[in-house]
Formats: C-alpha cells, structure tokens, sequence
C-alpha cells in the first residue's frame, strides 16, 4: 500500500471510533484480554507478557457528548477525566478486562476511584510512580511495584509470567519504541516529507492494536517515506511542549501546520514513547524496567527530576533540533502543563536574546472551532518571518 | 414552614483561642528574626503528613507554605499577590495557594504577620498533592536552594494499608533525608532527642484525638470545621514541642469543661453536619455565619486530618521513630488516601458522629480535595440516602466566593432538611429520613 493510503487508512480509524475499533479487535479474538491504559504512561510490557491487549484510553475526542460525567467532575476538571468516565458511564468501555491509572495529577487519582466504585466488574490498578529520582532506593521501590502489578495481570490473565516472557516484550516494544523514534527522525529532519498529523496518526493508531502490527504498520510507513521527496515550505521550524496528556484534535495539530508552522519534535502520546534508548533485555526484567524509568525515560510534566531543570530539556531540544520556537500547547485546566509552562517562559524569556520566542494556547480534545488558535498561530509566524 | 433562622454573628471563645494567637505570634517572628536576623534555618515543608518531628530534631524552623497562604487569605492580602504570579505566567486555573505564595516570595517576602525566611532545605514531602511537586520544584528554581523530594507511595492497596516494601522505602529516604540535614545544618544526628520529640507528638496527637471526640456529644463544644482550623497551627508548626502539647493540654481541659456544662459554639444546636473540604479563607467568617444563623454546627470535618489522622487510633511511636513518622505519612493522613478512602472516612463521621447532612465544599484550587466530588455526592445522596449539599469557592482567591449564591444554596438546604426533620419528628415509628 502507498504510504498515502495507508496514512489515511488508520486516520479513518482515528476520525471514525478509535474504541470501536479495538472493540472488534477483542471479539474477533475470543478468549483474549484488554487492558485500558490511561495516561501517560504505563509498563505495557508486563500487559502484553500476560498475553493481554494494552489499549490506550486517552479521552474521548471531539465527537462524543458529555451528558452524565459533569455531574460527577466539576467544570473546572479537564476534558479529559470526564469524557473517560463518561465513555465508561455510556458502556463504551465494556470490552476492557481492566483499566490502568497513575500518579499523573489529582484528578486522574480521584478518577481511578471513581471508575473503582461505578465499574466495580472491572479491575482498576494505580501505578505510584516515585518522585524521588535522586535516593539510592527509588529503583527498589519501583521494581516492588512493578513486582505488585505483575502479581495482579498474572492473576487476572490467568498466567504466570517468566523472565522469557517478560523479555520477549521488552525486546519487540524496544523495537516499536525505537521505528517510532525513527519516525520522529525523519520528521525532524525533513518536515516536508512527513507532516506532524501523519506522524500523529501513525503513532496513535500503535495504542489500539497489538504492539506485533504496529511495528509491521511503522517498517511499511518508513519504507514508503523513503520516496517522499517534497519541496521544503518557507515556514517557521517549532517545538510543541505540553500535549502530553489530553490530546488536541487532529484537525487542531493540522491548523497549526497550515499556518505555517514546521513542528520538529512535540510530546504527544508521550507515554507510548517513553524511552529515549532501548531497555536492556539481559538480567532480571523488571527490575529493568524499573531502572529505566529512572534513568531512561524523556523528562515530563508529571516526573519531577531534581537531578535537571525541565526548561533545560526544552531548551536542549530546540537547540538540537535546529528549532527556532516553542508553541506551547496545554489541555485547558491541565495543572502540570499549566505549572510548567512558568518554567517553561521563565527559561524562555532569560534566553529571548539568543532568540527563543514562545507563543502559548490552550486547547480542548472537545473543540470544534480552530480558527481561533489558528489565527494566533499564523500571527506568531507572520512575526517571525517578517521581523 | 421552616423556623425562620436569625442572623447570628459568631465569635471565638475561650483561652484557648488566645492562647492559640500568642504561640502562634512567637512562631511568626521566630520567622521573621530567621528572615531579617539569620537566626536559624528554615526547612520549606508541605502539610499533608508532615514529618516536622525530624525536621525538630536538626533545631530547623518548619516553614509551610500553605499557612502563610492561607493567612494571607484570612488577611485579606491575598488578591495582589496572585494576580502578580499570573502576571508572570501562572494560569487563572493554577492552584491559588501556590500562587499567592509565588506572588509573596517575588514581593520581598514580606506579609502582615510575618517575614518569610529563605529556605536552607525544600523539602518536598509528596504526601498525595500532586500540585505539591510543582509548587517545590518552582520554588527550589526562584530560591536556587536545595530541594528534596520525600516521595510518599500513595494508597493503592484495598486494606488501605501501606506494603512492606512502601514503608522501608519511606524510611531509608528518611534516614537519606537525615544525611542532608546533618550537612546542612552542621549538626550530628541525635536519635535520642528523635525519640523525645516522637514521644510529644505521640502525647499530643492522643490529645488531639480526645478533643475530636468531644464533638460526638450533644451539643458539640465546639465546631469541628472553624474551631478545629484553630488548633491546626499548632498541630502543624508546634507539633513535638512542650510548648505545642501544652496548648492541647489547655484546649481539651477547656472543652471537656464545656461538654459537663452543655456548652457549645452556638446558643443552639439544631443541626449536625459533617463537612468536607477545605474552607474559603477569604471568606471564613462570612461562611461560617451563613450555618450559625441555622444552628448548624460541624461536628466532623475532612479537612482537619490533612495533616495526620489520629482519631481512628494513630500514634506516633518513640520505640520506632522512623518507621511512626513513616506510616504517618504513609497511611494516617487524609491526603495519601484514596477517594474511596474518603468516602468511608464520611461515612464513618455521619455514623458516629450522629451528623444530619453533609456538606461539600468544593474549592476550585484544591483538586486533591475537590476532583470528583459530584460522585461523592452521588453515593451519598443515591446510595447512603444522607443529604448533602455541594457548594464551590476557593481556598485563597477571593475572585471565586460569592456571598449571595452562597447563602441562597445554605438557605434552601437546611429549610429543607427543617422540613425533612419536622416530617421525621411527627412520624409515628422511626420512618423517613
């Protein structure tokens, strides 16, 4: 298949039901089990050892209607923990065995109680994520948890895991983790040949099938972007910092780009990209894990690493990346991002000589209307381009 | 018809409350001396189950930011300040604590009760907010100081019991913690005095705990909710000091001599309500009068066990230190807890404390507190059949109260829960609710 068509393929996907999808998935496959994974990020590894399905469950788009879960959440909560409560409220969540959350934001937390008291068939597991990056017993602590988390898949699933399995899945999500890091790469380096919506596609379609497909769809994307070779625009080279949770509409990462804008790097569904090298598969495999959290995985709204100032990582991108921005792009009402956006600006205007400038917008995964962000965006361009 | 409720101006009562405003004036300037003098050092540390026994044992000053919030809030100072951090790029949607302090620490520090000292050690005691990380992380930025990160495994197990594993992971970053304060302050580690200091927190949370029983009488001796903030700053600031526990010596005599002569904060009871959420410091005493004028007095609140939980039988232990500060943290505070957790810990208040009602108060900073709180109300109201009102302010920003609307929600609630009593009251056996 043309890289074209197969983009278009999955983005139908995308536009139509994303959930539907993996719905069908599970009934054309008797016998299996799903695993919701909400954001950020989860160890997907030990779901997909226990022969389980991890699914991400990242809020419900622009076409679904909140009518019961703004009762339970309060307007100012973000889009995204009542829409997920209202997909579980509505039955769109039968098809999952379980669910997954984690110490990302207080909401998320209260939300993974919430969905325990009115989905009580369901298992709903709480990932505690340290925070304590610097003390010699963080990757004990963590490697118990995971040891906990495992116990609870392998009881669910009905099967015990062993290192083999355990490092089969390091070994092949290592493999995806590093297609799509190449797929970034070629993004990065030539922007004309992949727009951000195609790699967006790209990567989130790989949260609703088997990690196995996913890779085969990822080795036939890069093979067929070998024979792009597209003309460079006259556009302004941005990093986009602070999607890392809710997610913008497409139609919103494609206004951003019709507006002139080359986006480099971005961190949307970060949590399925969440290691900058490949984990080591020889030793024990959890423990793995657990090290590779720490001292492996790309920086974040929700890690807070006292070992490095986040705004140098942003910094550090923009730098290497040849970027010449940074759009900041937070869900509305979404604490961390909010947070780190001071950092971010703070960081940001110190350095406004050597010439970082920044423009911040606020989406909704529900919005319609985009020519508002758009207009904002196309302004910020036309300064820079014309300054 | 509903008895036609009359305003009723409240007023604090008793020794206790002036003893509360003199140790807590000598806390204030033991700050402002640090700040102005260098006298001392100030550790920077979080509420929720906060570890200030260790932080005692290095003669260190405990620093919260969130009181010197909320005393900004409770002086009325607080608007200028956040609207300074927003300023500089903080968000209408940020919590109001963390920038009403941001807004301070730009303005030189300087507040009507005190000057904020500097901090010699961030410590971030992670204990459930997860805004607490933040809010740490930017101060450790704007102070350039050094910041440790406590990080407190949060409930997940259904006993609501910490593993084994959580807790020796607590404890070892405590005794890491101990290194860093031995440096930093140039003094040796004293396990002894540890074990005293334990051993007054121990006696005072057993006071603690006393006085929280006191409100299960009819009527209350006092209100749960704005007496108990009272004695919170003590709890907090002064907690493993002599100077601390005799406060709660003071303030339990006081009210257990209020329960023999069935005295209460109100000239009349008429309603017990269990309340959850943290209060509108801007607006406290207005709030509190809007119940006063009902006789509606809070016998049980959440929000007075943020910061340690010891009425369901905790207690700090001198034999084990760090593993008592541990599982203090760990497992005997409101905010390390589950939303379920909380839940139970209502239901339980409602039960024993023979509450009438619930009252959320749902405050737009706090989403620890306030994320959910409509299915809270939903199985209180749908499966547990109490009622329950759900108001929404904030905790600092004064921009979020609004009085009349506030009164109007309070006003129709307890009318109806009136009728709902009247209706019960007439009722020939134990019908209705």
């Amino acid at each position: 298949m043309s890289i074209d068509g197969l983009i278009a393929q999955y983005k139908e996907i995308l536009e139509d039901s994303p959930l539907n999808y993996a719905a069908q998935w599970k009934a054309n496959h008797p016998g299996s089990k799903v695993i919701g994974c909400y954001p950020i990020f989860t160890p997907v590894e030990l779901i997909h050892a226990a022969g389980m399905l991890p699914v991400g469950i990242i809020g419900g788009g622009n076409r679904l209607e909140i009518a019961h879960a703004d009762s339970r959440f309060q307007s100012f909560i973000c889009s995204i923990v009542k829409s997920t409560l209202e997909l579980g409220l509505t039955g769109k969540l039968h098809f999952l065995d379980g669910i997954v959350f984690h110490s990302i934001c207080d909401p998320a937390r209260n939300l993974a109680s919430v969905f325990k008291r009115n989905f009580p068939q369901m298992m709903v597991e709480y990932i505690h994520f340290p925070q304590n990056m610097t003390s010699r017993f963080t990757e004990d602590y963590l490697t118990a948890e995971y040891e906990r988390l495992k116990g609870a898949y392998e009881r669910l699933a009905g099967k015990t895991l062993t290192d083999d399995d355990l490092q089969r899945s390091i070994r092949l999500y290592n493999e995806q983790r590093r297609l799509l890091r190449e797929l970034y790469r070629v993004r990065r380096e030539t922007p004309q040949n992949l727009s951000t919506a195609e790699s967006y596609v790209l990567t989130r379609v790989g949260t609703l099938i088997p990690v196995e497909e996913h890779i085969e769809v990822l080795k036939e994307a890069l093979a067929g972007l070998r024979d792009r070779d597209e003309k460079p625009k006259d556009r302004v080279k941005v990093i986009l910092e602070g999607s890392f949770c809710e997610q913008p509409p497409l139609e919103l990462i494609e206004g951003l780009e019709a507006a002139g804008c080359y986006i480099l790097d971005d961190d949307f569904l970060i949590g399925w990209r969440w290691f900058v090298e490949d984990i080591p598969v020889e030793g024990d495999p959890i423990r793995n894990l657990a090290r590779a959290y720490i001292d492996q995985s790309v920086y974040s709204g929700v890690k807070h690493d006292s070992r490095e100032p986040k705004a140098k990582h942003l910094i550090d991108k923009v730098r290497e990346t040849g970027a010449s921005a940074v759009v900041i792009l937070a869900a509305k009402f979404c604490e961390p991002a909010l947070f780190d956006y001071a950092l971010y600006r703070r960081a940001l205007e110190k350095l406004e000589k050597e010439g970082i400038p920044h423009l911040s917008l606020e989406f909704e995964e529900k919005m319609w209307i985009f020519d508002k962000a758009r207009t904002e965006v196309e302004t910020f361009v036309e300064s820079m381009l014309f300054d | 018809m509903a008895k036609a409720a009359e305003a009723v101006k409240t007023s604090y009562q008793g020794q206790m409350h002036l003893l509360q405003k003199e140790i807590m004036g000598r806390y204030f300037e033991r700050l402002t001396r640090a700040a102005e003098q260098g006298e001392g050092k100030a550790a920077y540390m979080l509420i929720s189950g906060n570890p200030v026994e260790l932080v005692l044992a290095f003669d260190m000053i405990p620093v919260y930011p969130e009181i010197n919030a909320l005393q900004l809030a409770v002086k009325k100072v607080s608007l200028p300040f956040i609207q300074k951090a927003e300023e500089i790029g903080y968000s209408m949607d940020n919590c109001a604590y963390v920038k009403a302090d941001i807004g301070m620490f730009y303005s030189g520090r300087k507040t009507p009760f005190a000057t904020i000292p500097l901090p010699s050690l961030i410590l971030c005691n992670y204990v459930g907010c997860n805004v607490y990380l933040q809010w740490f992380e930017h101060l450790a930025e704007y102070a350039n100081g050094e910041i440790y990160n406590l990080d407190i495994p949060f409930s997940r197990d259904p006993s609501g019991k910490p593993s084994q594993d959580d807790v020796r992971y607590v404890v070892k970053q405590l005794e890491e913690l101990i290194g860093v304060c031995e440096r930093i302050t140039g003094k040796k580690f004293d396990y002894a005095r540890l074990q005293r200091i334990v051993a007054l927190s121990a006696e005072t949370g057993e006071l603690w705990s006393q006085i929280k029983a006191l409100t299960k009488q009819v009527p209350s001796p006092f209100d749960a909710y704005f007496d108990s903030v009272t004695m919170m700053a003590p709890l907090y600031c002064l907690r493993g000091t002599e100077e601390g526990l005799k406060f709660f010596q003071t303030a339990l005599k006081e009210l257990e001599e209020k329960v023999q002569m069935k005295s209460g904060p109100l000239p009349e009871e008429r309603f017990r309500f269990v309340i959850e959420g943290p209060p509108p410091w801007p607006y406290l005493r207005v709030f509190r009068d809007l119940f006063a004028k009902w006789g509606a007095v809070a016998v049980a609140s959440t929000y007075s066990t943020v910061g340690g939980l010891w009425e369901f039988g905790f207690r700090h232990d001198p034999n084990r230190p760090l593993e008592s500060i541990a599982e203090h943290m760990l497992q005997w505070n409101l905010t390390n807890r589950n939303f379920l957790q909380r839940y139970e810990q209502i239901r339980r208040y409602v039960e024993e404390w023979s509450a009438d009602a619930l009252v959320i108060h749902s405050v737009k900073s706090c989403r620890l507190f306030s994320a959910g709180q409509g299915d809270m109300r939903e199985y209180f109201t749908k499966e547990l059949g109490i009622s329950t009102l759900l108001v929404e302010s904030d905790i600092e920003d004064p921009r979020y109260f609004s009085e009349a609307q506030m009164k109007n929600r309070i006003d129709a609630f307890f009318e109806s829960l009136e009728h709902k009593k009247m209706v019960r009251e007439a009722a020939p056996t134990g019908e209705g609710r």
